[in-house]
């Protein structure tokens, strides 16, 4: 704790910053094999739902001014993430309805809510592009805990998640249970969601959850391969992103977004080489 | 035809009826079957195999009947893997899924292991004795989506045995499968059966070189037509195949249900 405090604000961005580049890519692949990568895009939107109404809280209702708009934000993320788990099941054929639903009513929603908040410009910029600089003691705090209940959560379940993602009918002659582990997963999902919105920011989160995974796939030849190389291209990602937006005084989660694309265009092109190396051999 | 008494059955399934929507796609189904049999499961398109495997497994709630697994009723039921599983849709996975012969093998132990564990040596010398067991310890470290129709359907079979079950269902596992490796397949089959006393359920319409190598057959059309050994199987196998495939279902039913039932009540004589 004590270390915690004596910590510069740049320390604390970079301790972010580093967790977020580490569990990103290791929820996103399991996004990506269940082809479902664009679930990030409708829970970042409902978690600025969420950020806004932290926001209008804290000021309209004086005993509510300590609330930290990250709690809020996983709250709508969490609801957002079991809500599309549950529209999709009843849009079983149309599964991909459910991401534009909540998207929208998210967007929404925060429109009406940024309206009635008072806020500066400035407060919004850095939820959307996310700032490595503003990251508090507190909002470390969340991130540290958030993180920890992502590695609990992946740790009971891998396994059984890798299995249901793969052949969820096989999976379940083995004993899984399938609605408990969507459940989980939805959490899971919420929490990496919620976690990153500070640094990488609600627009560019999607990306830090794809990118990598996207990237590392292009090489990887098991699972455990695309996992171990999504966390390298995270993190190398998230380090450049945030050493360029400090030296350069630009958003982080532009800069990280920009270096993940760099590290995907890269490994595509070796893919590209290493297969025509094999070819004329 | 002497029934072994002594031996408990694997499977009982009483008057089970299936529906997905109005019509049944099965129907009053009684059907037991002893340990150590190698169940051949034969019927035309459309007639409820499927159905009956999924029921039996619980990816499908019957709307009427039972089905008792190893002696247990199927919501109490929590060995799984006592049981291996090839589905008849086994490779319709996404073919660019990245995991390796050896992540797919894997998976079949992973009910088993349990929460917050991880594959022990042991584990590790399993999956690939059940890889060598379907020839493709070739190909151990090759991902899924690069194999051939019928290797990939190996190791689905390999990801069936690797939690040593003592009973193996499996859905028209040889489609795609080439002949000669067909004949292998049955042949290692029969292996598990008499060597290892392993329960065999097999969905085929090879209905040809089934006959060679299951000791039981049903077959099904909706109703329960036939069940008995390969033998009697093969004596009425003209008849029977006719009725299935050929003439009015419903009137036969009747009959066969009955023979059937005299076949389990005490095994009197007809
Ligand atoms: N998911 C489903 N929804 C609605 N009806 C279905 C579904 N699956 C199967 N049916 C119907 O149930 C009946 C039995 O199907 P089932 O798949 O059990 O047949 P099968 O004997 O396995 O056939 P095949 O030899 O083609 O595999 C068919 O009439 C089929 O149309
Ligand atoms: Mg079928």
């Amino acid at each position: 704790m004590e270390i915690l405090q004596q910590l510069t604000f740049l320390e604390r961005g970079i301790i972010a910053g580093l967790i977020i580049g580490f569990i990103c890519p290791l929820v996103g692949a399991f996004l990506l094999v269940r082809r479902i990568t664009i679930i990030s895009e409708a829970l970042s939107h409902i978690t600025l739902t969420g950020i806004t109404a932290g926001v209008f809280l804290s000021q309209a209702v004086i005993w509510l001014n300590f609330v930290n708009p990250l709690y809020t934000g996983f709250l709508f993320s969490l609801a957002g993430s079991l809500l599309v788990e549950k529209l999709r099941q009843i849009y079983r054929h149309f599964q991909e309805l459910a991401v534009p639903i909540i998207l929208s009513s998210g967007i929404g929603l925060s429109a009406v809510l940024i309206s009635l908040a008072q806020s500066s410009y400035n407060e919004w910029y850095s939820y959307l592009f996310g700032s490595i600089v503003t990251v508090t003691l507190n909002d470390l705090f969340f991130i540290m805990f958030t993180g920890l209940a992502a590695l609990l959560i992946l740790g009971a379940f891998y396994k059984e998640l890798l299995s249901i993602s793969f052949d969820q009918e096989f999976a379940e002659t083995t004993g899984i249970s399938v609605n408990r582990l969507n459940f989980f997963f939805a959490v899971l999902v919420a929490l990496v969601i919620s976690m990153s919105m500070k640094v990488v920011g609600i627009l560019l989160v999607g990306a830090m959850v794809t990118l990598p995974v996207a990237a590392s796939i292009q090489i990887a030849k098991s699972f455990k391969q695309v996992i171990i190389l999504g966390i390298i291209f995270g993190e190398t990602a998230m380090i450049a992103g945030i050493a360029l937006s400090y030296y350069l005084n630009i958003a982080t989660g532009g800069v990280i977004v920009v270096a993940g694309v760099v590290i995907l265009i890269i490994t595509n092109l070796v893919k590209r080489l290493t297969q025509a190396g094999t070819a004329a051999s | 035809m002497e029934r072994k008494k002594e031996r408990p059955y694997v499977l009982e399934i009483e008057n089970l009826s299936y529906s997905y929507g109005r019509r049944n796609a099965i129907e009053n189904i009684n059907l037991k079957i002893d340990e150590g049999s190698f169940l051949g499961l034969v019927g035309p398109n459309g007639s409820g195999k499927s159905t009956l495997i999924k029921s039996i497994l619980g990816l499908l709630t019957p709307q009427k009947g039972s089905v008792k697994i190893f002696g247990k009723p199927l919501n109490k039921f929590r060995d799984w893997s006592r049981i291996g599983f090839v589905s008849q849709k086994a490779n319709s996975f996404n073919s660019g899924f990245p995991a390796t012969v050896y992540e797919v093998v894997s998976m079949g132990l992973y009910g088993k292991i349990g929460m917050f564990r991880f594959l022990t040596k042991k584990h590790k010398e399993k999956i690939i004795e059940a890889i060598e067991q379907v020839g493709m310890e070739d190909y151990i470290n090759q991902n899924i989506g690069q194999l051939s129709g019928g290797q990939q359907q190996r190791v689905f079979i390999a990801r069936a045995l690797v939690s040593e079950p003592s009973l193996l269902i499996l859905d028209e596992p040889t489609v795609g499968v080439d002949a000669r490796s067909v004949n292998n397949f049955y042949t290692m089959l029969k292996q598990l059966n008499e060597e290892k006393g392993i329960t065999l359920i097999l969905v085929t319409h090879d209905i040809g070189a089934m006959s060679e190598y299951v000791t039981d057959v049903a077959c099904i059309n909706k109703f329960l037509h036939f069940h008995g050994g390969a033998q009697e199987f093969e004596f009425q196998q003209e008849e029977m195949m006719s009725a299935l495939y050929g003439h009015d279902v419903q009137v036969l039913t009747h009959n066969h249900d009955h023979h059937h039932h005299h076949e389990y009540d005490g095994g009197a004589p007809q």
